[in-house]
């Protein structure tokens, strides 16, 4: 039996993560398995734990204001270590200018403050099942 | 094998157990120390499993863990938060960390645990650490799958009843007593050696340690490697591999018969096994396999 496997990670220095837990809690309700990988974590850090975890979608909460550069490195290094196919989505404080920067940059979601866990939720299992039925699993 | 092959693998294994088998088929069949540790949730376990791998490392070994946590009962979702103590050696290629949602399994640990600890065996780590969920008095599973057990407690878990207690208390081989900087680490340790000693065993079982700063981590660790060494000299490290054998054999029937029990239709519980095992034989009569 398939069963989801999310990674909620916070690189970076900001120190709050209420935010990543109370996803991370909201996507344990809705069945998933949700590994979290706690504070002030590098981007290689997050990619390493992605690759032994070996899951399918990665989260990340940035508080900090560094969002546009520390996605960019994960993304980077995620394609580096041969795990680029695996969607990743942002949340946290993104001034709305830079939403479709971190789109470009590969990010698929990104969740500003204020979104309804259920639209998380929701998107989390769309994008998930958006990559099952195009990688044919 | 890189992390990532092995990390695939065990994706397969829990997800496909039918496939189990011939993944573990094309391995070498490897032996090393299994070490579990169990305990209450909060003693530290999985701080002190981190001052574990530390030590280990400093000694060269490489190290495999596969820490537990427990699936929802009612959403089947899990939060896997044991990494969080372990991060300084998330960027060390001689440690592997996996986490593991236990999917209903009771016994503290994950149905698939006996082929993921085979695989972990088979690829070559010095050392395989498992951690169990916080168990309360009963989960006694990682018993048939280490070699060597231990039980972490700490201060404040109640007075010397809960150590009189059958089940979680009687199937280590080293009682760690953490937090030993916290008041009320004395007297759990005296009674600790207390109940050691009535009960005939080893005192020298004991160990104080506190993980948050590595204190008494290397007793441990020299601990576990006196023990395994004298497991693995006598005959007594090949009786325990067959007990996990057989343990493992059991959940493997134990699942396919759950598999049959669950295409029957009765509302007689004995009618049900009785169709169940009716409908696994006429199976495997026509050949097609019972599957596991």
């Amino acid at each position: 039996m398939k069963k989801y496997r999310i990674l909620i990670a916070k690189p970076g220095l900001d120190g709050h993560d209420r935010g990543a837990k109370v996803v991370a809690h909201a996507l344990r309700d809705a069945g998933f398995e949700v590994i979290y990988t706690g504070l002030r974590q590098t981007p290689e850090q997050i990619v390493k734990t992605a690759i032994q975890e070996d899951v399918d979608l990665i989260g990340l909460s940035i508080l900090s204001g560094a969002h546009l550069q520390l996605s960019k490195k994960v993304i980077e290094l995620m394609k580096k270590e041969g795990i680029g196919n695996i969607p990743v989505f942002v949340g946290g404080i993104i001034p709305p200018d830079d939403v479709p920067k971190l789109l470009e940059i590969g990010v698929v979601r990104v969740f500003g403050p204020g979104t309804p866990l259920s639209k998380i939720v929701q998107e989390v299992r769309e994008v998930l099942e958006g990559v099952a039925s195009t990688s044919g699993s | 094998m890189d992390h990532k092959q092995i990390a695939k693998l065990i994706t397969l294994i829990e997800n496909e157990p039918d496939r189990s088998r011939d993944i573990l088929k094309k391995l070498p069949k490897r032996i090393c120390p299994v070490i579990g540790f169990t305990g209450s949730p909060g003693v530290g376990k999985s701080t002190l499993i981190d001052q574990v791998i530390a030590r280990l490392r400093s000694i060269g070994k490489t190290v495999a863990v596969v820490a537990v946590d427990p699936s929802s009962p009612f959403s089947q979702g899990a939060f896997l938060g044991d990494r969080v103590r372990m991060k300084k050696h998330f960027l060390d290629e001689g440690v592997f960390i996996r986490s593991m949602a236990s999917r209903g399994a009771l016994g503290g640990l994950n149905e698939s645990i006996y082929d993921v600890v085979e695989l972990l065996e088979s690829v070559g780590f010095d050392y395989v650490l498992i951690e169990t969920v916080g168990v309360g008095q009963a989960e006694i599973e990682v018993r048939y799958v280490a070699d060597i057990v231990v039980l972490v407690l700490s201060p404040g878990f109640g007075d010397e009843m809960q150590l009189l207690k059958a089940g979680v208390m009687e199937i280590a081989d080293i009682y760690v007593v953490n937090k030993s900087d916290l008041e009320g680490n004395d007297s759990l340790y005296d009674q600790l050696v207390g109940f050691l000693t009535f009960a005939g065993r080893d005192v020298s079982s004991v160990v104080k340690t506190t993980a948050l700063n590595g204190n008494g981590v290397e007793e441990l660790v020299d601990k576990v490697i006196t023990l395994w060494k004298s497991l693995a000299e006598t005959e007594r490290l090949k009786q325990m591999r067959k007990e996990r054998l057989k343990h493992h054999t059991e959940t493997l029937a134990r699942r396919t018969l759950q598999r049959y029990l669950s295409t029957v239709d009765s509302q007689d519980p004995y009618e049900s096994v009785e169709l169940a095992l009716k409908s696994m034989c006429e199976r495997l009569k026509y050949g097609q396999g019972g599957g596991t």
